[in-house]
C-alpha cells in the first residue's frame, strides 16, 4: 500500500477502463454524450452515474443518439459523442455513422463489446463492430488493453475533428472496461505517424487562383460544407472575397448560411433543386472557385455538360475530392479558412478593391436570370402551399436565435430554397446520405447544445415517423424542439420521381394511415398544434413559438405540390425544369392517381 | 399519357467510361495492425476498383510496418482516385505508384517478380519433358517422387504464366502463386 502511494501521480492515474473513458471524454472537452445503455457498456454507465462533468442524454434508439450528436456537432463545431452497447446498439448506430461520413461531421462513437474472451464465439449481443463500421467511419479501433484506451480515445477525437472531419468508432470490450490501467491525458504532441492532414494551401496555386479570379469576366464562387467545417473564419473570408471581387456566390445544400441569404451576391442554392440563376451562372461562368464542395451528382447534373467553358479552381482539405468527378485546372489542398485567408490577402495586395475586370455585364446577365423567378409558386387561398408555410415560418423566426434541422425529401428542398440562412452552423440537414429521420433527433442535439435558442425541425410526415420516438427523449430532457411537419400525406419526393420517371404509378408512396400528430404529441407529453388553412397559419406558428415544450406542428399542406425548379436526370444546368413550365402537367397527372389511391 | 419525360429513367447521371484502362503497380506502406489489410481490400471492393494481384508482409519489424503491393487496373483518373483514397486510410503511411515512378525514371515499368509452386504429376515421356522444360525456365525441383514434381519458379508474371501453360498438358495438378512483389530500379528508396 505504501509503495503505491509513493508515486502519487502514478496512483492517481491508475483506474479502470470505464473510468478512463469518462476521464478522457472530460479531458477532450466533452460536456454532453448521447447514448443508450446495455449489457456491454454498463461499467461506463456506472462511471457516468458517479460524476457530474459529462451530462448523458438518454435517447430512445441508437440512430437517434447518432443524429443528435451530429446536430450537436454541426451547430457547435465540436465533436458529437455517442455511447452505445454492443450488437444491436452498434448496428443501430451505422446509419448515423454513414451519414456523418458523407457530410463530414465529427462524431465519436464509443461502443461496448462482449469481453475479449468471448469475441468470435457468437456471444449474446455480439457483432463484429469494427468490421461492420469500417467502411462507414473515418477510422475505428477495437481496444484490447486498458492501457491503450486513453491514447486511442485521444486519437479518436483528433482524427474525428481534424482534416476532413468524420465519424470514428472506439469499440471497448467489457473486460477492458473493468480492467485497470494507467491513464494519460491528451498529449499536445501527437504520436500518430501516418496521419497528416494538410491545412495550408500551396502558395503558387493560390496565387494562380487569385489571378484567374481577378481576371475573370464571369466568375462564380461555389461554396460547400468545407467552408462551414473550416469554422466561422471560413464564412467571414468567403464574404470578404465575394465583396472584393463582386463575385456571385452559390452554395451546396451543406453550405447554406456560409454566405448570407440577404447578401447582395447571393444566388441561392445550386444543383438539382437549386435556383435558375445559380445553375445558369455555374453553366455560363468563365472561372469557378469551388470551396470545400465535392461536385456531387446532385450538383453537377450531366457531367459532360457541366460548366463547359470555365477554368475551375478547387479548394479541398481532402486530396481524394480533387479530380474525382470533375477535372479542375487549379487544385488547392488545404483548409478553406486558411486558403481564403491567403486569397483575400493576395487579392488586397494585388488586384485591389475592384479586381481587374468589369463584372457589370455578368451581373446584368445574372439579373436577367433572377428575373425568371424560378422559385415562384401559385398562391392558394384555401390550401396551405408548402412554400408559403416556409415563408411564414421564416418571417416569424428570422429575428430570433434560430437553428433549423430537416428531414429528407421535398420539405428539405423547400426549406433550403425558402428559409434564408444568414449565418453558418444554423442549418443541419442530411445531405450526402439523405437520411429520412435525421431532423428530429438532430434538433434534440442542437437544443442540448443551445438551451435558450429556438430549434425547429422542418419535417415531412413520412420522414418524421422514422425517428418519432425521440420526442420522448426531448420531453425527458426538457428540450423544447419544434417539429414543423409539412404534412402532405405522401412521401412527396418519391412521388415526384414516380410522376417524372415511372408513368405516374405511385407505388407505395402514399401513407394510408398517418397518425394524428396532435394526439401523438400529447401522448408523448408534448404539445400538438394543427394548421389547415392559410389564414390560420401565422397564429398557429405564434402559438408554437410561445410554447416551452416540444411541439409537433401538423401543417396540412397541399398534397400534390412538387418541388421545382429541377434539373431532370440526364440534363445539364441550363436545361432546368421551371415551375411554370412543368408543374401543371405533373400535378394534373398526380390528381388522377390520387383518385385511384384515395378511397 | 404515361410517356417518360426522362431519357434515362434513372435518378442518377450515368456516364460511360471513355478513357482506356492502364495496369499499375502500387506500393502501400502501412502500420502492421489488426484489420489494416481489410481496410485496404474493403476500399477496393467498396469503391469498385480492381485488384489483379495483392501481396503483403511486414518489411520493417522494428517500426511494425508492412508493405502491400497491389497490381490494379483503371483509367488514369481512377488510378489517381485509388491513390488518394488509399492515402485517406489512417494507418497508411505512404502510397507510391511504382508504374508512374518507373516512367519518370525512364523505365517501361518497375521490377516485378512473382514466385510460384507448380505440382506436376506424370510418368514416362511427359515426366522427362516436364523436367527438361523446368530446367529451361530455371525452375527448381523442391519436392519429387517417382510420379510427381513440385517446381519452384520465380520471375516476371508473364514467365510464370507461360510456364504454367506449358505444364498443363504434362500433368499439372496444382499451382500456388505469391502475387507480385515490386520495386523500382536505381539507388533510391520508395
Amino acid at each position: 500500500m505504501t509503495d503505491e502511494k509513493a508515486g502519487t501521480d502514478e496512483g492517481a492515474n491508475r483506474m479502470t477502463g470505464a473510468e478512463m473513458v469518462v476521464r478522457a471524454l472530460v479531458d477532450n472537452g466533452v460536456q454532453h454524450v448521447f447514448g443508450y445503455p446495455g449489457g456491454a457498456v454498463l461499467p461506463i454507465y456506472d462511471e457516468l452515474f458517479q460524476q457530474e462533468e459529462v451530462e448523458h442524454i438518454l435517447v430512445r434508439h441508437e440512430q437517434g443518439a447518432g443524429h443528435a450528436a451530429e446536430g450537436y456537432a454541426r451547430s457547435t463545431g465540436k465533436a458529437g459523442v455517442m455511447l452505445v452497447t454492443s450488437g444491436p446498439g452498434a448496428t443501430n448506430a451505422v446509419t448515423a455513422l454513414q451519414d456523418a461520413l458523407m457530410d463530414s461531421i465529427p462524431l465519436v462513437c464509443i461502443s461496448g463489446q462482449v469481453p475479449t474472451t468471448l469475441i468470435g464465439s457468437d456471444a449474446f449481443q455480439e457483432c463484429d463492430t469494427v468490421g461492420i463500421t469500417r467502411p462507414c467511419t473515418k477510422h475505428n479501433w477495437l481496444v484490447k488493453n486498458a492501457d491503450d484506451l486513453p491514447r486511442i480515445i485521444h486519437e479518436a477525437f483528433r482524427i474525428a475533428t481534424t482534416g476532413r472531419p468524420g465519424p470514428v468508432v472506439v469499440d471497448i470490450p467489457k473486460d477492458v472496461q473493468f480492467a485497470e490501467g494507467t491513464y494519460a491525458p491528451p498529449s499536445p504532441v501527437f504520436e500518430q505517424k501516418s496521419y497528416h492532414p494538410r491545412t495550408k494551401g500551396d502558395g503558387d496555386q493560390i496565387r494562380r487562383a487569385v489571378e484567374l479570379l481577378a481576371n475573370a469576366e464571369r466568375p462564380v464562387i461555389y461554396a460547400g460544407g468545407g467552408v462551414i467545417n473550416a469554422g466561422p473564419r471560413g464564412s467571414e473570408r468567403l464574404r470578404e472575397l465575394a465583396a472584393l471581387g463582386g463575385i456571385p456566390v452559390t452554395s451546396t445544400l451543406m453550405a447554406l448560411g456560409a454566405y448570407p441569404a440577404s447578401g447582395e451576391n447571393w444566388l441561392g442554392m445550386l444543383g438539382m433543386h437549386g435556383t435558375y440563376e445559380a445553375n445558369m451562372t455555374m453553366h455560363g461562368c468563365d472561372v469557378m472557385l469551388c470551396l470545400g464542395a465535392r461536385f456531387d451528382d446532385r450538383i453537377t447534373g450531366r457531367l459532360d455538360a457541366f460548366s463547359p467553358g470555365s477554368k475551375k479552381i478547387h479548394v479541398d482539405i481532402d486530396p481524394s475530392s480533387i479530380n474525382k468527378t470533375v477535372r479542375v485546372d487549379v487544385p488547392i489542398i488545404g483548409d478553406c479558412a486558411s486558403v481564403l485567408d491567403d486569397m483575400v490577402r493576395l487579392w488586397r495586395a494585388g488586384p485591389g478593391e475592384r479586381g481587374r475586370t468589369d463584372v457589370g455585364p455578368w451581373w446584368e446577365k445574372i439579373d436577367g436570370w433572377r428575373a425568371r423567378k424560378s422559385l415562384a409558386y401559385k398562391p392558394n387561398r384555401d390550401v396551405i402551399m408548402p412554400q408559403y408555410a416556409l415563408e411564414r415560418l421564416h418571417a416569424a423566426t428570422k429575428d430570433r436565435d434560430t437553428y433549423i434541422t430537416t428531414e429528407v425529401g421535398q420539405h428539405q428542398m423547400w426549406a433550403a430554397q425558402f428559409y434564408g440562412f444568414e449565418k453558418p452552423n444554423r442549418w443541419m440537414t442530411s445531405g450526402g446520405l439523405g437520411t429520412m429521420g435525421y431532423g428530429l433527433p438532430a434538433a434534440l442535439g442542437v437544443q442540448i447544445a443551445h438551451r435558450d435558442s429556438l430549434v425547429i425541425d422542418i419535417a415531412g410526415d413520412a420522414s418524421v415517423l422514422m425517428t418519432m420516438q425521440e420526442m420522448s427523449a426531448a420531453v425527458q430532457h426538457e428540450a423544447p424542439i419544434k417539429i414543423f411537419i409539412m404534412n402532405n400525406q405522401y412521401m412527396g419526393m418519391v412521388r415526384q420521381w414516380q410522376q417524372l420517371l415511372h408513368g405516374n404509378r405511385l407505388s407505395h408512396s402514399y401513407n394510408e394511415s398517418i397518425p394524428d400528430f396532435v394526439k401523438l404529441a400529447e401522448a408523448f407529453g408534448g404539445v400538438g398544434i394543427r394548421a389547415e388553412k392559410p389564414d390560420e397559419l401565422d397564429d398557429a406558428i405564434a402559438e408554437m413559438l410561445a410554447v416551452d415544450k416540444p411541439v409537433l406542428f401538423d401543417c396540412r399542406v397541399a398534397n400534390l405540390a412538387n418541388c421545382f425548379p429541377m434539373i431532370p436526370s440526364g440534363r445539364a444546368h441550363n436545361e432546368m425544369l421551371l415551375p411554370d413550365e412543368a408543374s401543371e402537367q405533373a400535378i394534373e397527372q398526380a390528381i388522377e392517381a390520387d383518385n385511384r389511391s384515395l378511397v | 399519357m404515361n410517356a417518360q419525360q426522362q431519357p434515362t429513367g434513372s435518378a442518377y447521371f450515368i456516364t460511360r467510361e471513355t478513357e482506356s484502362a492502364e495496369r499499375h503497380t502500387l506500393s502501400v506502406l502501412v502500420d502492421n495492425e489488426p484489420g489494416v489489410l481489410a481496410r485496404v481490400i474493403g476500399l477496393f471492393s467498396g469503391r469498385g476498383y480492381n485488384i489483379d494481384s495483392l501481396t503483403v508482409s511486414e518489411t520493417e519489424h522494428d517500426a511494425h510496418l508492412s508493405r502491400i503491393t497491389i497490381v490494379t487496373r483503371g483509367t488514369p483518373q481512377v488510378l489517381y482516385q485509388i491513390h488518394s483514397q488509399l492515402e485517406r486510410i489512417v494507418p497508411v503511411h505512404r502510397v507510391v505508384d511504382l508504374t508512374v515512378v518507373a516512367k519518370d525514371l525512364g523505365h517501361e515499368k518497375p521490377l516485378e517478380r512473382e514466385l510460384a509452386m507448380v505440382k506436376v504429376r506424370g510418368a514416362g515421356d511427359d515426366r522427362v519433358e516436364a523436367l527438361r522444360l523446368a530446367d529451361a525456365f530455371r525452375a527448381q525441383v523442391i519436392d519429387a517422387n517417382k510420379d510427381h514434381f513440385i517446381f519452384e519458379i520465380t520471375g516476371r508474371v508473364s514467365k510464370i504464366e507461360q510456364f504454367i501453360a506449358i505444364m498443363q498438358p504434362l500433368g499439372l495438378v496444382e499451382v500456388c502463386r505469391t502475387g507480385v512483389a515490386a520495386m523500382n530500379r536505381g539507388p533510391e528508396a520508395m
